[in-house]
């Protein structure tokens, strides 16, 4: 009843006064949906009460239909005034044109400065000197490990010092295939092999992705450290032994004793691990290197109302109340300098050194993207399962999936 | 009736069609022949459309990746086309018999088929799951160590096949009661008077009489398998090792994971030149069988 009687007295004013006419920006997200709905709601409900003549409105898709929904709808020509987009999917979308160069409006915006982001991750939405979105969010992926595993089988946990062979001294021990406990996990795809590889300093391309390196000594070296833990040491489960299971579950059950994961799982795990875990950096070769992930968020090139998708983005990524809403929530965590932001993350109980995520950035590797992005991941990948299927050998795989990203590149 | 001149009557059809022809034309008609423009060009949603020519097409002939996608294809077809028949028959001369519980068992057998394939693939994959999936169960059951099924590439189209052949038999089974209806009784009784065997019975009367419907399974079933979609896109994504990697599963993959339109409308229509050949084989053949009937 009161709902009707406000409409009808909005009604009226409108009829009655000239109220300054309201902007609606449509805004479209994958990060939200489907568990973060509540807090997007509520950063709405907080801009809208900053900004009285702006509406946002939003769409959301999970994150597997949600690039071929947004190139559709941009396709269709009804694409959102803004919207939210990977780093991978990002450089695909800038140099097809569809992002609105946010260079004029953020300096024409006086009061506001960029310094309030992370360097490096908004310096990841910018293209050809252009700023074509605004760093939203990270997340890294760290060693996460079972205390209780640790104990029991008397090893000594993981430090920031481990090299791959103190971890696999330690898997060794912690393999138990009585109890079904498996020393360590890292899933074998494409993912994880850009980051292996750098942990053995290789890379995929040369510096500046004109030359394909995916044979290269390192690289074949590395995969072949993936492919003995499951067949020469078997401290890691092969996929059969897995059976379907996801490497969360297995670690939730107490069946994983290191886990390489992404720090989303933090909320799961505090809730669901009936023992003692922490998180610690991830052993590497002769180099440290740790994944990073970064959501942005964009205006779309063709929206009409650009000025308000910008004012609704920033509030997104940078304002008080949404960087408290995000944190609180552990919906990611927003990329943003201020210490004192960052102070409510650290003080969260599980997991203890919650400072890891932070000293992971130091050595982080983003994504080596290139146009044909899709393709890339599923010509390596294919290559990838080959070699860990035992199809083929590491330097053979790595050698066929070079030849064959060479002309996509 | 005569009222019903030729304006009346267009307008009475026009009623009549109109609906579903708007629908037809719509999601369907339109998409397909947008398609095929599509297929002439480079075009990845958010780029403006560029024209270019043949080149997809040549290269779509060219790319191992469209070779090896159609021979997983035919490997599918080898696997569950002939046994999908001969199961299908098997099981309608089973079913045709004066059996207790016929009805029942002819329900069973065609609950699969108006099941959806999201369900049915989903089921199957726990079924076939290695580790604890009742399929290698049962087959530990008499000994037998069961392979890794969909997580083997020298496997996971079997059980692709396997899955496939479960839900569409029912299909096969109710069109082959249909046609063993239309066999007069007559003639098993004159077969039988003539000192024929079951087996002779079976061989020299019963499936020669069936022929137009075996023809016609045949033809259904074909053009389903060429497109076999579903259950690999749930099963297996097309993997391990693009083993299960399939034409549509690769058109699907071109179009909504690479954005590639141009590319992908090239294949499919390649497909459909491929289906149609294939089905105009089998009417030709089809023709010359009626004609050999007299």
């Amino acid at each position: 009843m009161t709902k009707l009687t406000t409409t009808l007295a909005a009604l009226l004013l409108l009829g009655t006064s000239p109220v300054a006419a309201e902007t609606t920006v449509r805004y479209m997200t994958f990060s939200a949906a489907p568990d973060y709905l509540d807090e997007l709601d509520a950063t709405i409900a907080a801009f809208e009460a900053a900004h009285p003549d702006i509406d946002v409105s939003y769409e959301t898709a999970s994150f597997n239909d949600y690039f071929t929904k947004l190139q559709t709808v941009i396709a269709a020509g009804q694409a959102p005034d803004a919207f939210e987009l990977n780093y991978e999917n990002f450089v695909s979308f800038a140099s097809k044109g569809a992002l609105a160069d946010l260079g004029p409006l953020m300096a024409a915006d006086s009061g506001f400065s960029t310094a309030i982001y992370n360097p490096t991750a908004l310096a990841a939405f910018s293209q050809a000197g252009k700023q074509y979105g605004l760093v939203e969010s990270f997340s890294n992926v760290v060693l996460f490990y079972n205390k209780d595993l640790f104990d029991k089988a008397g090893v000594a946990y993981p430090s920031a010092d481990w090299t791959w062979k103190e971890e696999l001294e330690a898997a060794q021990k912690l393999t138990d295939a009585a109890s079904g406990a498996w020393g360590s996990f890292a899933p074998i795809q494409f993912w994880e092999f850009y980051k292996t590889i750098a942990q053995n300093g290789g890379a995929m391309f040369n510096a500046d992705k004109t030359e394909v390196t995916l044979d290269s000594p390192a690289n074949v070296e590395a995969l072949q450290w993936m492919v003995d833990k499951v067949a020469r040491y078997r401290v890691t489960p092969s996929d059969a032994e897995m059976a379907g299971q996801g490497d969360g579950d297995l670690f939730k059950a107490g069946r994983i004793a290191m886990l390489r994961t992404g720090i989303w799982m933090f909320g799961d795990f505090s809730a669901n691990a009936k023992f003692n875990w922490d998180i610690a950096l991830e052993p590497g070769n002769t180099a440290k290197a740790h994944h990073f992930f970064a959501n942005g968020v964009a205006v779309s090139a063709n929206s009409a109302n650009q000025q308000a998708a910008y004012e609704w983005l920033k509030f997104l990524t940078s304002s008080k109340e949404a960087v408290e809403i995000r944190i609180k929530a552990g919906w990611e965590l927003p990329a943003v300098t201020d210490a004192s932001y960052v102070q409510g993350y650290l003080d969260q109980p599980a997991p203890e050194s919650r400072e890891v995520v932070f000293q992971a950035l130091d050595t982080a590797v983003t994504p080596p993207v290139i146009n044909n992005w899709n393709q890339l991941t599923d010509i390596v990948g294919k290559e990838l399962e080959a070699a860990k299927l035992g199809q083929k050998t590491p330097q053979q795989a790595l050698s066929d999936a070079a030849a064959a990203v060479r002309p996509i590149l | 009736m005569e009222a019903v001149s030729g304006r009346g009557r267009l307008i009475a059809v026009l009623v009549l069609v109109g609906p579903s022809l708007v629908g037809m034309t719509a999601f369907y008609i339109l998409p397909v022949l947008s398609s095929l423009v599509v297929s002439f060009a480079k075009w990845d949603l958010l780029s403006p459309i560029r024209w270019i020519g043949l080149a997809n097409y040549a290269n779509a002939l060219a790319d191992p990746a469209v070779q090896q996608a159609l021979g997983n294809t035919v490997t599918f077809i080898a696997g569950y086309l002939p046994t999908v028949v001969a199961l299908g028959l098997g099981l309608a001369l089973l079913l045709n018999r004066r059996l207790k519980g016929r009805t029942f068992f002819r329900a069973v057998y065609f609950v699969p088929v108006v099941t959806s394939w999201v369900a049915v693939s989903l089921i199957w994959k726990w079924l076939l799951n290695p580790q604890y999936g009742l399929v290698n169960y049962a087959l530990s059951l008499i000994g037998i160590q069961g392979p890794g099924w969909l997580f083997d590439p020298a496997w996971a189209m079997a059980g692709v096949v396997l899955t496939s052949v479960w839900k569409d038999v029912g299909f096969v089974t109710v069109i082959y009661l249909a046609g063993l209806q239309d066999i007069p009784e007559s003639l098993g009784e004159a077969a039988a008077l003539d000192g024929a065997t079951t087996w002779q019975k079976f061989r020299f009367v019963i499936f020669p009489m069936l022929a137009p419907t075996t023809i016609f399974v045949t033809t259904i079933s074909l053009i389903s398998s060429f497109q076999v979609f579903d259950q690999v896109f749930i099963m297996t994504g097309g993997g391990p090792v693009g083993a299960t990697t399939t034409m549509v599963q690769l058109i699907y993959r071109n179009a909504f994971s690479y954005s590639a339109m141009g590319y992908a409308s090239a294949i499919s229509w390649i497909l459909f030149a491929l289906i149609f050949t294939v089905t105009l084989v089998q009417n030709l053949l089809q023709k010359r069988l009626d004609r050999s009937d007299g």
